[in-house]
């Protein structure tokens, strides 16, 4: 029972109506690790999700969460996995003491631990001072916190997060990755979908890209990053008739073929090693090359996208309707 | 507060989940006693919402003053020769009507309820698929006590003297709650159906008008044309009627009181478990 996957789903379908929102995905998602998919909006990673989680009926494939068939057995699933949806799945109407109260007792918890556990839950994701405040007082990071707390009330050994930081502000998002790499050090395993590579990349054990329904790639980040290409340098020179000699000082010193735009001195240099942006830019005051502006780009999802698929990444937002 | 915490401090310590272990733990199905605990925790969870909206206990506060006072005066002297006269027939009706309204109401909150995105959670939560329909339904019996308590005061304020006496009063409620209970199921089912909250106003008003009205609750069933005596001898809502009536001015415990409380096992029979399903289905 060691090497029991915690996800094995096979050629998973969902129609809605003509529309196919998910057209035979295979995952595995091994015990212990946070397996990020990673596609757009409308890509059907909600959609498997919730397939996943027995809130939408599976029209086709096989999938099984630690062994136990899920369109059999969906009681038995709902015990084993936390769902946390991409619109918290909280009550507006009550506290936040209330909301975790009345999931703890829902789920058989005695009236004195589903107290118990409300306590160390607020505490932990920092809610203790809004425990008895109305939700409609609540920040977003502060309901998604909540949310992320029902969900670990019977410490579930899969959990599911849908799109945990999306329209989180970058301090609130850092916290909530924290948050999920410690659910892991405690023995969870995590399936979580994103629309941001920069998260997977954060959090992520293992990576799936999902477009329209399909399943383009699957690999570690690093490995899917190497695919993509790597990160750009890209520079402006004070005098734009210098293009010319910048772009030899660039040949010389890395041995790649910078992308020029003369009209406006600017060019963008591949960068296999981050690290030797700053050996062109020696170079370049060396030669005596002024620069007025300088970035470095890492590839983007729609990058990531364009590479595996040929198209960028585009919004299909018609089918997110369907949830 | 600080018992609480150190209390809980030991069994709730960091430590490693067990996914063998969980699994070996889950169960297939809920067992009578979760699922007693589940719905009493929906219940309580609706009455932490009414407390919070007072506002929605209008229609229960409204239609038994203003329609026992209104219905009372205007049509007193035309039916029964006599506003007191007509209080023994008229109390017992508008209890019933009082009682459907508060169905009505049951359904479309039961369908505002499930658009909001707590409803994800208590799906994807193990628990009975019936305890987020019967929770609210618990809650509701207040509301019930409360109509009927309400009508029936009135309509002593205005003059009723019921012949049944303090026991007749108290049976003739207990059905009228029994009852609004047991018909909520059809309002419930019709929530689960129904794709807005509005679409279930204007089913259940094309319900409700219809079993009102088309009953012995306002008028004396034989004073209607043959083909619509027929209807309201079969009404439920008239047996209910009825049966009040029975209860508050005689305080006889009659066959209509039977028939009465075979018909509200008959319904929840038929829709408690069309409602389920209809309720699991919609995922």
């Amino acid at each position: 029972m060691a090497d029991l996957s915690a996800v094995r789903a096979e050629s998973l379908v969902k129609n809605f109506g003509d529309f196919r929102a998910v057209d035979g995905i295979d995952l595995h998602v091994r015990q212990g690790e946070i397996f990020g998919v990673l596609g757009p909006n409308g890509a059907g990673k909600t959609t498997m999700l919730r397939m996943l989680a027995t809130l939408l009926p599976i029209d086709g494939g096989h999938a099984e969460i630690f062994g136990v068939d899920v369109r059999r057995e969906p009681h038995r699933i709902r015990q084993l996995v936390g769902v946390t949806g991409q619109y918290a799945s909280v009550d507006e109407d009550l506290t936040a003491r209330e909301n975790l109260w009345l999931f703890a007792r829902l789920q058989g918890l005695t009236g004195t631990r589903a107290k118990a556990i409300a306590v160390e839950l607020l505490e932990r994701f920092g809610l203790q001072e809004a425990a008895d405040r109305p939700l409609s007082q609540f920040s977003g990071g502060m309901r998604r916190r909540l949310d992320l707390a029902s969900s670990l009330i019977t410490r579930p050994p899969l959990i599911f997060l849908d799109e945990p930081t999306t329209g989180l502000d970058p301090r609130t998002r850092g916290q909530m990755w924290d948050t999920i790499r410690e659910l892991v050090t405690d023995g969870s395993t995590i399936l979580l979908t994103t629309q941001y590579l920069d998260e997977a990349d954060q959090l992520a054990d293992r990576v799936a890209v999902i477009d329209r329904g399909r399943k383009v790639a699957e690999d570690t980040p690093d490995a899917l990053k190497t695919q993509v290409g790597d990160s750009t340098l890209q520079l402006s020179l004070a005098d734009g008739s210098d293009i010319a000699l910048a772009a030899d000082v660039v040949r010389r010193l890395l041995g790649e073929e910078p992308v020029l735009t003369p009209e406006s001195g600017r060019m963008n240099i591949p960068l296999p090693d981050p690290n030797r942006a700053a050996d062109v830019l020696i170079g370049l005051r060396e030669a005596g090359l002024g620069i007025s502006s300088v970035s470095v780009a890492k590839p983007t999802l729609d990058e990531v996208f364009l590479a595996l698929t040929g198209h960028g990444a585009v919004d299909e937002p018609q089918m997110e309707a369907a949830r | 507060m600080t018992t609480t915490s150190t209390m809980t401090a030991t069994p709730l310590a960091p430590r490693r989940v067990d996914p063998a272990a969980v699994v070996a733990r889950t169960t297939s199905r809920s067992s009578v006693q979760e699922t007693w605990v589940q719905v009493l925790a929906m219940a309580r969870r609706a009455l932490k919402k009414m407390r919070r909206k007072p506002e929605q206990f209008f229609d229960v506060l409204i239609q038994p003053l203003l329609f026992t006072a209104m219905f009372a005066f205007i049509f007193g002297g035309a039916i029964s020769g006599s506003v007191s006269d007509y209080l023994p027939v008229l109390i017992p009706g508008i209890l019933a009507q009082t009682a459907l309204t508060v169905c009505m109401a049951t359904g479309v909150q039961l369908r505002e309820d499930m658009d909001k995105g707590v409803f994800d959670r208590f799906k994807s939560l193990p628990i009975a698929r019936i305890a987020p329909l019967a929770g609210p339904m618990i809650a509701d019996l207040i509301r019930y006590g409360i109509a009927s308590v309400l009508t029936l005061v009135t309509g002593l304020v205005i003059g009723y003297r019921p012949g049944g006496g303090v026991l007749g009063c108290v049976g003739g409620i207990a059905l009228t709650v029994i009852s609004g209970w047991s018909l909520a199921w059809i309002f419930t089912w019709l929530g689960t159906m129904a794709r807005s909250a509005q679409s279930v106003q204007g089913i259940s008003m094309m319900i409700m008008f219809p079993l009102t009205f088309l009953s012995n609750a306002f008028v004396p069933a034989e004073t209607l044309p043959g083909w619509l005596e027929a209807f309201v001898k079969v009404n439920p809502v008239s047996h209910v009627v009825s049966a009040v009536r029975d209860l508050f001015n005689d305080g006889a415990v009659t066959a209509e009181v039977g028939w009465a409380l075979v018909g509200c096992v008959v319904v929840v029979v038929i829709f408690a478990p069309l409602a389920v399903r209809s309720y699991s289905r919609k995922m």
